[in-house]
């Protein structure tokens, strides 16, 4: 049965390149708190997460997002469900 | 039309042959092939790595591919780039396009390996003997990548 306290639907963050190794993790899921509605502040919230994390993201100029496999910028807002992306700035070719 | 991501080599003839099969219309076919180099920043590099985002990698390189489907009258259009461990001399990227005319061919294969180095989500970890790192974003990519201007209706400032 829902209740006001049901549990939200969590997004599933991957991470790439050296925020892979820094974070120690390709992928988690996690339940967004209700003050994470945007990417700044999914990456202000992050950076309270542990050492790794804060030390990962320290420079957010070289930190690139992508929202269900689409580059987004700081406004983008979240959703639960979303699948978000970090990685550095791309290097292929 | 075709864009492919893969671990495999490829054979850069056999593609241009199959890019042009059946389609006497097409007067020109351009193509770049990019290589693992030996040497990076003055030292040996002894193999490179790829990583991508399965999923979000064939998707941009299909937007890439439409854009310039939109801006050029193409009459084929492929594009491979392989991911895992490379060594020097390996082909990594392929990009070719075929036209009636070379201008459209030329300036649209110009355009695609541009897009795509500063678009698609690929990364580059270097092999050296001093011990490995990950490449570095270079800026004049995305100058390079800027002169062609963005998609229409995408917002100023999300250059990736």
């Amino acid at each position: 049965m829902e209740t006001a306290n049901a549990v939200q639907k969590p997004i599933k963050l991957l991470y790439f390149a050296w925020l892979r190794s820094r974070i120690g993790l390709a992928e988690e899921e996690v339940v967004l708190p209700a003050e994470v509605r945007d990417v700044a502040s999914l990456i202000a919230w992050m950076k309270g997460r542990g050492p790794a994390y804060a030390k990962a993201l320290e420079n957010e100029a070289v930190v690139k997002v992508a929202v269900n496999q689409e580059f987004a910028r700081a406004d983008h807002p979240l959703r639960p469900g979303d699948e978000i992306a970090l990685f550095p700035p791309v290097t292929g070719g | 039309m075709t864009v492919r991501v893969q671990r495999e080599d490829f054979d850069v003839g056999a593609e241009l042959e199959g890019l042009t099969r059946g389609n006497t219309g097409i007067g020109g076919v351009a193509s770049f092939l990019g290589l693992v180099r030996d040497m990076a920043g003055g030292e040996p590099i002894r193999s490179m790595t790829l990583e991508h985002y399965p999923g979000m990698t064939e998707r941009q390189l299909a937007a890439i591919e439409a854009e310039a489907r939109q801006r050029w009258p193409l009459d084929a259009c492929l594009i491979i780039h392989r991911y895992g461990r490379l060594e020097p001399g390996d082909r990594i990227v392929f990009v070719a396009t075929a036209s009636a005319h070379r201008a459209a061919a030329l300036e649209a294969c110009e355009f695609l390996i541009d897009w795509l180095k500063t678009r698609a989500p690929f990364w580059k970890f270097e092999e050296t003997p001093q011990g490995g790192r990950w490449v570095e974003a270079r800026e004049e990519d995305d100058v390079a990548a800027a002169r062609w201007g963005t998609r229409d209706g995408e917002p100023d400032g999300l250059d990736p």
